[in-house]
């Protein structure tokens, strides 16, 4: 994207709000509050490596730019540091409003590979980080611990929990649409 | 005789299945200061909060909660060695009491196996349990002061920040972590980029690992501009994997070679109360799986037997 690309201009007084009341429900409540003044960018480490823009991304929300929002990869250089929250004059939560626009952006199918692999090993084996081979288990030995820790790595019925509560809120779609369609 | 404090120990996924000589660090640890460490039965992961949270929060808080009902029904505190952790249960726990309707959903979600959510425990994360058994408790057991050793901080993210929900220490001049620290004798180091993360959290990682390691390199290299230090502290064990096993990784990607030695907060107390590194298996850190070599003992400060000579705890 350049400046001399042509951009149609933004109608601020015919806003499609649908969005941030979407990400106002899904833990953003604050979003409103904003005025821009550019403090969580300022702080934000992962800004000062990539092209994630924190405050411009809050702002397209306002805007109404659903698909600019959701679409962009910058989206996941956020590593939830929270200080753009600590620091926020107006408490917007700006960490809280990007986690509510990754949860839309996953819901309209747009998921990392990588992350897809990591939501799966939760459901298959219980934790995001297995106990998948057996020279993890040796590891614990030569600690001076039991091979097998007493978490859902020796307990199947709390895997079958999981999938369950997963099946519930709809999660193990979420995470299976999207091998579908890749 | 007081009653002892008992906590329910939860493990999470890095800590158990990476890391484990956090584990065995924390159990020698906590046996040493009078609490006891009960076992988690069927607890999963957390799930980790950015990377869960990212995706469904829903889901999120209801596989957080299920955690949270082990303890309910056992009617024990929890205590975790990991910030992601602490951060999942505490957040989620706070998130339903300030939100019905996540609570709800929660609940709803819980009923299909036969839980539910209700409030009624505490999440803490070892630091908070050993600040509270106090300073001067902490003291007394060291026996091996590391008297010497230049320690530097990391602390972290999600144990202090968000400050407002949080409500442990001053985010932008933390101090109970280092207090902590500061009882083992070692002299502490500040840094400028102490308090930026790691770079690993919020899916970073696992979605380009080579911006995350440059969060990391840029705390390395804010500490060497200050002469280094001999060791790090850090009491996250996802912490603990990016600046330990990335400094491997950085090596490869950036061709910048660091050899910091990468402690958590309860492998520092296991030491400075006298245990041997071997007796909860320090040198199993995975840079010093990888690169084949030992922590640097003489920094440290520790004398340790060869392993052909060292003989069996039990």
């Amino acid at each position: 994207m350049t400046s001399a690309e042509e951009k149609a201009p933004i109608d601020i007084d015919d806003v499609d709000t649908d969005f941030v009341e979407m990400i106002i429900k899904t833990g953003g409540p604050n979003i409103r509050s904003c005025y821009q003044c550019g403090t969580c960018s300022g702080s934000c480490p992962a800004g000062a490596r990539t092209n994630y823009l924190v405050r411009g991304i809050i702002r397209k929300a306002l805007l109404g730019l659903k698909e600019d929002c959701i679409s962009g990869p910058e989206l996941w250089y956020c590593t939830t540091c929270y200080t753009c929250t600590d620091r926020c004059p107006q408490d917007v939560k700006p960490t809280d409003v990007i986690k509510a626009i990754r949860n839309v952006a996953v819901a309209e199918g747009y998921m990392l590979e990588p992350h897809q692999k990591v939501a799966l090993k939760v459901l298959e084996a219980g934790h995001a980080v297995p106990l998948d081979k057996e020279s993890w288990e040796k590891l614990r030995e030569k600690v001076n611990i039991e091979p097998v820790p007493p978490n859902a790595s020796r307990f199947p019925d709390a895997i079958e929990e999981i999938v369950k509560i997963a099946k519930k809120t709809g999660f193990d779609k979420l995470v299976a649409e999207k091998e579908a369609s890749e | 005789m007081a009653k002892k404090q008992k906590y329910y120990h939860f493990l999470g996924c890095i800590i158990p299945h990476r890391y484990p000589s956090i584990e065995s660090a924390a159990r020698l640890v906590f046996k040493d200061l009078g609490m006891e460490l009960l076992d988690m039965e069927g607890a999963s992961c957390c799930p980790a909060p950015g990377v869960f949270g990212s995706f469904d929060r829903v889901t999120w808080a209801a596989i957080a909660a299920r955690n949270l009902t082990i303890a309910e029904v056992g009617g024990h505190d929890i205590t975790t060695g990991c910030n992601g952790c602490f951060a999942s249960m505490f957040d989620a726990d706070h998130e339903m009491k300030h939100d019905p309707e996540l609570k709800a959903a929660v609940n709803e979600a819980l009923a299909e196996v036969g839980r539910e959510y209700k409030g009624t425990i505490e999440v803490t994360h070892h630091v908070d349990a050993l600040h509270r058994i106090g300073l001067d408790k902490i003291r007394e057991k060291v026996t091996r002061p590391l008297t010497g050793v230049r320690m530097a901080i990391h602390p972290g993210c999600h144990w202090m920040r968000p400050k407002h929900i949080k409500k442990k220490d001053e985010s932008e001049r933390p101090h109970i972590l280092r207090d902590i620290c500061e009882t083992t004798g070692a002299e502490y180091v500040p840094y400028k980029d102490e308090l930026i993360c790691c770079g690993a959290g919020g899916a970073v990682r696992t979605a380009d690992v080579k911006t995350a390691l440059d969060f990391t390199k840029q705390k390395f290299d804010s500490l060497e501009s200050v002469g280094g230090a001999d060791i790090i502290v850090t009491p996250c064990p996802f912490c603990e994997l990016q600046l330990d096993l990335g400094q491997v990784e950085i090596q490869k990607h950036f061709e910048t070679e660091y050899h910091y030695d990468i402690l958590h907060v309860v492998e520092l107390l296991a030491l400075a109360f006298g245990h041997e590194p071997e007796e909860f298996g320090l040198t199993t850190h995975l840079q010093y799986q990888m690169r084949k070599n030992e922590p640097n003992w003489e920094r440290l400060g520790i004398e340790v037997q060869k392993a052909e000579d060292a003989v069996p705890t039990e």
